[in-house]
């Protein structure tokens, strides 16, 4: 449950959700990934560092560089956390609606 | 994917948005929450009672083998035909909510319903969006099963 709370916290930053969205594009190294920042390149940094703690970023070493992509299983878990609960609520109202025709239908006759 | 009903939870925050579009007039949205016998069959909760208006109170039931499976209890504190209804939301054991609905005409046919709850604390919220079960009311065992099976934790 806390690595569950960390992540939403990791993700609870604009320019952490920043650099995830950039990065679902493509792979990049820290240094680009900070060059798209007005921030200073060592505040980027701490952001790249705890998206990587929370495995919502996976680093790679290619060469000399370490490339940043993103770890699509973890994200899904983030997604999903809401999932059952809105289904949940989506089949409440499909009955909602069901209901209701049935109910107009009665009033018409 | 374009959802009929959509929940949103901004991370960090205590409060959750849930929207519904409707394949119904805004009128008969309203009548599901405002007459009680309606409300019981899409809820699949008992009705204990239902004060529809300004300070009344509410409480919901259900009971399931003889045992009490859910109850939910609040005041109203608005409410507007067709427009809104604010209200408190109680289940024995958990922190109070707040929830504002809200119901918009989008045609004479369509409408949208926007329930905007908030939670006393930002765990909280995450608790009970992580135990959906909590407000299982009307499931069935086959279907709480399928959702605990669901749970990422």
């Amino acid at each position: 449950m806390n690595l569950r709370r960390d992540v939403f916290q990791a993700l609870a930053d604009p320019t952490r959700r920043a650099i995830l969205l950039m990065l679902t594009y493509q792979s990049m190294t820290a240094g680009a990934i900070a060059a798209n920042f007005d921030t200073a390149r060592p505040t980027v940094s701490r952001h790249i560092k705890i998206l990587t703690e929370c495995e919502l970023l996976q680093p790679e070493q290619q060469g000399r560089e370490i490339y940043y992509h993103i770890n699509a299983v973890k994200i899904k878990e983030v997604a999903d956390f809401i999932e059952p609960f809105r289904k949940l609520w989506d089949d409440r109202f499909n009955k909602l609606e069901e209901v209701m025709k049935n109910y107009q239908k009665q009033q018409n006759i | 994917m374009n959802l009929k009903t959509k929940v949103t939870a901004g991370e960090g925050t205590q409060d959750l948005l849930i929207t519904r579009e409707f394949d119904l007039p805004v009128e008969l949205v309203f009548k599901a929450y405002e007459i009680p016998d309606l409300f019981e069959q899409w809820m699949g909760t008992n009705v204990i009672k239902m004060e529809s208006h300004p300070h009344g109170s509410y409480a919901f039931e259900t009971i399931h083998d003889g045992q009490v499976v859910f109850h939910a209890n609040g005041t109203i504190h608005e409410f507007v035909p067709n427009e809104k209804i604010t209200r408190t939301f109680e289940m024995p054991g958990f922190p109070v909510q707040l929830e504002y609905l809200e119901f918009h005409k989008r045609s004479e046919t369509t409408s949208t319903l926007t329930i905007h709850i908030i939670f006393k604390s930002v765990a909280n919220r995450d608790q009970l969006l992580a135990m959906p079960f909590a407000y299982g009311l009307s499931m069935a065992h086959d279907r709480l099963e399928e959702t605990l099976k669901n749970l990422p934790l």
